[in-house]
């Protein structure tokens, strides 16, 4: 089959659609939160996630949703708008979430193993890596994905300046007035709901690819805030784009493609950057 | 009337003061420096003036028309700031956020304002260019400019010159006396160079196991003045 032919198939579009927005998603978050030393958030949440998961499969829930959004939503508001106060901070309290729920949903799934599913560990491995499972969406889940991702959009650009204020210096903005503490807190929700979206696409353990690449790349050649928003966005749709036809085509594991993609940009950017600095 | 004015506070964290029975007030015009030693309690005051800390006790007022968001804030650099990807206009823009509420996005007033204040700090040439790439000097006037965007009347300083060498610190302090005379902006500043706090400020606010506040020439005449001044080992 050519590039053409895939592109018909209906499974290989919905993929397209909802790998290009979470990527996008995924892409405008990551500037703030690399910039703010997070780098890993995306990681721990996701962990969270898996293990809300695990026991929403124990319940025996149908729609796991339920639980899994208000658990991470909680977790990143504790992390993000609760942090700054707290006595275990940054790098340490999301490393401390990441294991602590990844470990506790795998103690779950093997002590009170869903019923129906045998192969335990091929259910976490593709919870963790995304599987394939991104090709076949519902088209449920198709619709979700892209009323929550435009949420999302919207919501960066009209806070954007807030963003860029409470990133750059969140004492000064909190002096002067600015409501830091609320965007804090929406930011870590949107963040939530951003890493929830992901999993389904990339699986836990590549979301963080998919956060900090394309800011990281942006950020070895350009100089403002917001060229570095706009190309990190550009550069994380171009390469799920990319990633998921080569793995419609050659039959790879799309979150892993995705990532090998990123990390193609990331080598180019540094290398533009490198020679520049010379 | 004071533009600010600080009743009887007490300081600290996790329920333990650092200082305690702190009163003092700022006039319009007045050039403030507080000094202390290390750990006195100088940047936690600060930020207890400017509402990012509570007080344990008392109360800090502002007056003659001085709202909360309309304090100019210079802080020390944060690591997040060093290599930030954001260019100059940009940050100096960022000041005129506290102002904003749920607007969106800046007006043509805003961005007026923060290119005047990009003019009046002399960083016009280094407008577009990458925050991360300029010098300490650079970058001070940077972020005092983005103060500017946020005050008309009350500039707070926390060591501005840190790190900087004593040609442009000389430079920063002609500034920050420039824009307290001319401008008649009332500046607060921590400073650990006493040296250049009793040359350019009107008053002095020294905190620690003594306390002073009042005018720079009382207290050279003070216990307290006289005691730091000979442990510090510069006299004027």
């Amino acid at each position: 089959m050519t590039l053409w032919d895939y592109l018909q198939l209906s499974f290989v579009q919905n993929a397209l659609l909802v790998g290009v927005l979470v990527a996008l998603c995924a892409s405008l978050l990551g500037v703030t939160l690399v910039l703010r030393r997070f780098s890993f958030i995306g990681d721990g949440l996701s962990h969270v996630a898996f293990g809300a998961m695990a026991v929403a499969a124990v319940l025996g829930m149908t729609n796991d949703m339920l639980l899994v959004m208000p658990v991470t939503i909680l977790c990143a508001v504790l992390l993000l708008a609760v942090g700054g106060n707290a006595k275990i901070k940054g790098d340490a309290s999301v490393a401390m979430i990441s294991v602590g729920a990844l470990a506790v949903g795998y103690l779950l799934m093997n002590l009170f193993p869903p019923s129906g599913k045998s192969n335990i560990s091929g259910d976490v491995c593709t919870t963790l890596f995304g599987g394939t499972s991104i090709l076949t969406l519902k088209s449920l889940e198709v619709w979700m994905s892209i009323a929550l991702s435009i949420v999302v959009v919207v919501f960066f650009v009209l806070f954007y300046h807030k963003i860029f204020a409470v990133t750059f210096d969140e004492s000064f903005a909190a002096a002067t007035g600015a409501k830091t503490r609320l965007y804090n807190l929406l930011i870590a929700v949107i963040i939530a709901v951003v890493i929830v979206l992901a999993m389904k696409l990339v699986g836990s353990l590549l979301i963080s690819a998919l956060v900090v690449f394309p800011a990281l790349s942006a950020m070895r050649v350009l100089k403002s805030f917001r060229a570095v928003t706009i190309c990190a966005a550009c550069s994380s749709v171009l390469c799920a784009a990319v990633g998921i036809l080569i793995a419609a085509a050659f039959g790879t594991p799309v979150g892993s493609t995705i990532v090998v993609a990123d990390i193609a940009v990331f080598a180019g950017f540094s290398l533009i950057g490198f020679v520049r600095s010379r | 009337m004071p533009l600010l004015s600080c009743q009887d506070l007490s300081l600290g964290y996790e329920g333990k003061a650092i200082l305690e029975h702190i009163s003092f007030e700022v006039n319009p015009g007045d050039y403030l420096c507080i000094v202390g030693e290390n750990g006195s309690g100088k940047s936690t005051l600060m930020k207890t003036v400017l509402g990012l800390i509570h007080p344990m006790k008392g109360k800090v007022l502002t007056g003659d028309g001085l709202q909360q968001n309309e304090i100019g804030y210079l802080p020390q650099q944060t690591v997040v700031q060093r290599d930030f990807p954001a260019s100059v206009y940009e940050i100096v823009l960022s000041g005129c956020q506290g102002r904003q509420g749920f607007r969106p996005f800046y007006s043509k007033e805003d961005k007026e304002l923060a290119w005047k204040n990009i003019r009046r700090m002399e960083i016009e040439p280094l407008a577009r260019r990458c925050y991360r790439e300029l010098s300490g000097g650079q970058q001070q006037r940077v972020l005092l400019a983005r103060a500017l965007c946020a005050t008309r009347k009350l500039l707070l300083l926390d060591e501005p010159v840190a790190g900087l060498d004593p040609k442009v610190t000389a430079e920063m302090y002609q500034l920050i006396a420039d824009l307290n005379r001319k401008d008649g902006i009332t500046v607060i500043m921590i400073s650990h160079d006493l040296e250049a706090a009793l040359h350019y400020a009107t008053h002095i606010l020294h905190i620690g196991a003594r306390i002073y506040c009042g005018p720079v020439a009382d207290y050279l005449c003070s216990e307290t003045g006289v005691h730091y001044l000979e442990r510090g080992g510069c006299r004027p």
